[in-house]
């Protein structure tokens, strides 16, 4: 049975791919920082809708949280690194 | 059947489009992270408001957690790595004069 549910599943696996293209095509490398940023969120989104999908919202959402705090060491970090190393070609 | 809670996610879902096109299509990393950063909060705040409104359990409690986490990490991480391209010599793009 296809539900609204498995409908909004596939709308954002659909959007993970397309911030993909941007993360392999980018022509810096802060176009593919800001794109995994964009994959990784949507990727907290999916895990929410996951746990509603399956009725168990409580287990799911535990993994969204830690992914979420995830997402602040990677881009943060990455961020911060770059722009203390002064790179002009990457 | 349309309720209130997947009324919600499809506003969320119509955002996070909008998000997606402008970073495919816009030109420079200046402009996409406009698109990206701002819409994608705003339709972040949609989905997380129509998934956690059907009751209020720790769960709920939980999601909206992960929301003020994302409100508050999407643009200081936005923030960090454009500020990163601006100082090692990213041009912003502009239109160029006839």
């Amino acid at each position: 049975m296809f539900t609204l549910y498995h409908f909004f599943f596939l709308f954002l696996t659909i959007l993970i791919l397309v911030y993909m293209y941007r993360v392999f095509q980018g022509p810096t490398v802060y176009d593919r920082i800001l794109g995994l940023n964009g994959v990784s969120t949507k990727a907290i989104l999916l895990l929410t809708i996951l746990g509603s999908l399956y009725g168990r919202l409580e287990m799911f959402v535990d993994i969204a949280l830690g992914y979420a705090l995830l997402n602040i060491i990677g881009g943060l970090a990455v961020g911060k690194y770059l722009e203390q190393k002064r790179t002009r070609e990457c | 059947m349309l309720t209130v809670d997947t009324l919600l996610i499809f506003i969320g879902l119509f955002f996070l489009t909008v998000a997606a096109i402008g970073v495919i299509r816009l030109p420079d990393v200046f402009s996409r992270s406009h698109a990206l950063s701002i819409t994608d909060t705003l339709g972040t705040f949609f989905v997380l408001t129509g998934v956690a409104y059907q009751g209020l359990t720790l769960a709920d409690v939980k999601v909206f957690l992960i929301l003020f986490a994302l409100w508050h990490l999407n643009p200081v991480i936005s923030h960090a790595v454009l500020r990163a391209a601006l100082r090692n010599g990213v041009r912003p793009w502009v239109k160029e004069k006839k």
